[in-house]
């Protein structure tokens, strides 16, 4: 894991701080010195960290502390406030419109993820291949809607979608069929698939682009006068020492998944119904706080999405780190 | 589109034709896949509203009325130029967010990189586990947060929380323990440079690369929120552009007739809203393009 193995090359420098101080003659006035400079130096170490660990504080732990702290609580009409203990977490995870929207998700990200992956793991192969003008554009092309807002992304393939002036209606037209409308109830998994597959694949295209960039090419010559051919050099030597840079980004995806809100959020105007105000945990606590100001129980919602979220990385990690240690 | 007419020939002049043409086919049909909703944005805001029902020449291509200048026109006069507004608002928070949540995480990773303390470790790996943290499940505590400090609906509610790039610091550090050697910081301090001195004219200059880096990540990160932006403000005047499109599009969704002008305004609006971020790639990809792969340096 690169998170590991950064911790790790950082010792180096650490000891070599510490095995500094030794061959310096020991008087008392040069050691005292040194000790001096060195918690000076934490100071100073502190002092970078510190406006970030103001930040950190007041709009991570912050909120965090606060979300708990509000999930215990339940806002009745006759009772006003009172402290409920687990109630909301017992109600949220027993309410089916919650676990409908985090079955969704974790669907969802099982099919997405994957698909992403493959698109651009093969684009950054192919790109890494060839070293023509045309791969040099399509490089930047595919990268390009990465710079497009999720919410533009999504009104744009709403409207490409859509059957009054949408180009799909009118290729389906030239062959006498009605094309099918891909936010309906039945295909609006594929309609958003679609539309995050789009906006992302370029962006982890060239993470993992520039991984294979970094690759010693010495590798490749090697493999080539051992008889391998171009696509046992991709698969046992390409794929494999890219692995970590694939790790980071399916981390990413996760994340970034299992909070989906833009999008749906954004399609559910033109989309006839079929994205209802629980289609995932984000919407529905956003829908609960500001549709119903039920702040408490969406808390307890926001509170457990970050848990599962939290959970689903981690096990992941797990995984994987299990995983490259037994190949290597 | 007529790059993709130069794949035959740019491939038979290679040592094994048949591989780097279907490679340049596979390219092609992903450039086309990714391009196509871009190019259908320009076009259609080229059009008027009827060209844009009921065009002449289909969705992909031009009408008969280039319609593009009008539209803007139109774009930046509706409504009192609340877009233009918008524009502002969207420059304002996606700067200010970006060069603070910049400056705090290039501190904040040269410190953990370059300095030794106590409690290093373990603040860094609270930082690590903040990375997994879903920034969006923070969104509405910070509402309430926000609330009882009377700052909601205000600016401030959108640039502070953009402040936060724990991802950032990450890069930061990692990029800094490569790129920085030690020897250089301790012969700067032996010539008697301070700390911020050494910091600002040894270390900064060999950190550019992954300071446009996460500079473009958070002014990106921040141009392109929604979530955020729309749980806090109530106001109009303050919301950024994506906030401002999407509040358009329920207007138009909700009166089908009498919406026409706006969705064409919808469109010729998110086609200028993308145009900045898309010029800033386009020019800055010499840095951006190593800078990428600094996460999954091992």
């Amino acid at each position: 894991m690169a998170v590991h193995g950064s911790t790790v090359t950082s010792l180096p420098h650490g000891s070599s701080n510490d095995q500094a101080t030794p061959p310096i003659p020991p008087e008392r006035t040069v050691r005292s010195r040194s000790e001096k400079m060195n918690a000076r130096r934490a100071r100073t170490g502190w002092l970078f960290i510190a406006p970030f660990g103001i930040v950190f504080v007041a709009f991570l732990l912050a909120p965090l502390a606060y979300a708990l702290y509000l999930s215990l609580f339940t806002k009745g009409l006759a009772t006003g406030t009172r402290f409920t203990g687990l109630e909301n977490y017992l109600h949220a995870f027993s309410d089916p419109q919650f676990l409908k929207g985090v079955w969704f998700v974790v669907r969802f990200s099982m099919v997405l993820i994957p698909v992403q992956m493959a698109v651009s793991l093969a684009a950054a192969l192919v790109l890494d291949h060839l070293t023509t003008r045309l791969a040099r554009f399509s490089r930047l092309m595919i990268f390009l809607p990465y710079a497009v807002p999720a919410v533009i992304g999504a009104l744009m393939w709403g409207f490409l979608y859509s059957p009054t002036f949408g180009p799909m209606q009118q290729v389906f037209s030239l062959f006498h069929a009605s094309a099918p409308f891909l936010l309906s109830q039945d295909n609006v998994f594929y309609g958003l698939l679609n539309v995050v597959t789009w906006q992302w694949a370029g962006y982890y295209m060239i993470i993992i682009y520039a991984a294979l960039q970094g690759i010693d090419p010495s590798l490749y010559e090697a493999a080539r006068i051992d008889g391998a051919s171009a696509w046992q050099v991709a698969f046992r030597i390409k794929v494999p020492l890219v692995s970590s840079a694939l790790v980071l980004i399916l981390i990413f995806a996760l994340i970034g998944t299992l909070q989906f809100f833009s999008e749906p959020q954004i399609l559910g105007p033109v989309a006839n119904g079929s994205i209802t105000p629980d289609f995932t945990p984000n919407i529905y606590a956003f829908n609960l706080a500001f549709g119903y100001a039920q702040f408490n129980y969406a808390s307890a919602i926001s509170f457990s999405l970050g848990i599962i979220v939290f959970i689903a990385v981690y096990v992941f990690m797990f995984a994987t780190r299990k995983k490259g240690s037994t190949l290597s | 589109m007529s790059a993709v007419t130069t794949v035959v020939p740019a491939g038979t002049r290679m040592h094994r034709p048949r591989r780097n043409l279907v490679a340049h086919v596979f390219l092609g049909v992903l450039v086309l896949y990714f391009l196509a909703p871009i190019w259908w944005l320009f076009v259609a805001s080229t059009k008027d509203a009827q060209g844009l029902f009921a065009g002449s020449a289909g969705a992909m291509w031009f009408d008969k009325n280039f319609n593009l200048f009008a539209n803007i026109q139109d774009l930046f006069t509706y409504n009192g130029g609340e877009y233009v507004q918008w524009l502002g608002n969207s420059l304002l928070y996606a700067l200010s967010g970006g060069l603070g949540a910049t400056a705090i995480s290039v501190l904040a990773g040269y410190g953990f990189a370059k300095y030794k303390f106590r409690g290093r470790n373990l603040t860094f790996a609270l930082l690590l586990g903040a990375v997994m943290v879903p920034m969006t499940a923070l969104v509405i505590p910070t509402f309430i947060l926000m609330s009882n400090l009377k700052l909601t609906d205000t600016v401030w509610a959108v640039i502070l929380p953009s402040l936060l790039s724990p991802f950032g610091v990450y890069l930061m550090r990692v990029y800094t323990a490569e790129a920085v050697p030690d020897e250089l910081l301790d012969a700067a301090r032996v010539d008697g440079a301070g700390e911020l001195r050494t910091f600002f004219q040894v270390s900064l200059p060999l950190l550019r690369p992954a300071l446009v880096t996460v500079l473009l990540l958070s002014v990106v990160g921040t141009w392109n929120n929604y979530f955020l932006p729309l749980a806090m403000l109530s106001t109009e005047k303050l919301y950024p552009l994506t906030v401002g499109i999407g509040l358009w599009e329920q207007l138009a969704s909700s009166n089908n007739g009498g919406g026409h002008s706006l969705w064409s305004l919808i469109i010729v609006g998110s086609f200028i809203s993308i145009i900045p971020l898309v010029v800033a790639f386009l020019t800055l990809q010499k840095y951006w393009q190593g800078g990428l792969s600094l996460g999954s340096l091992k």
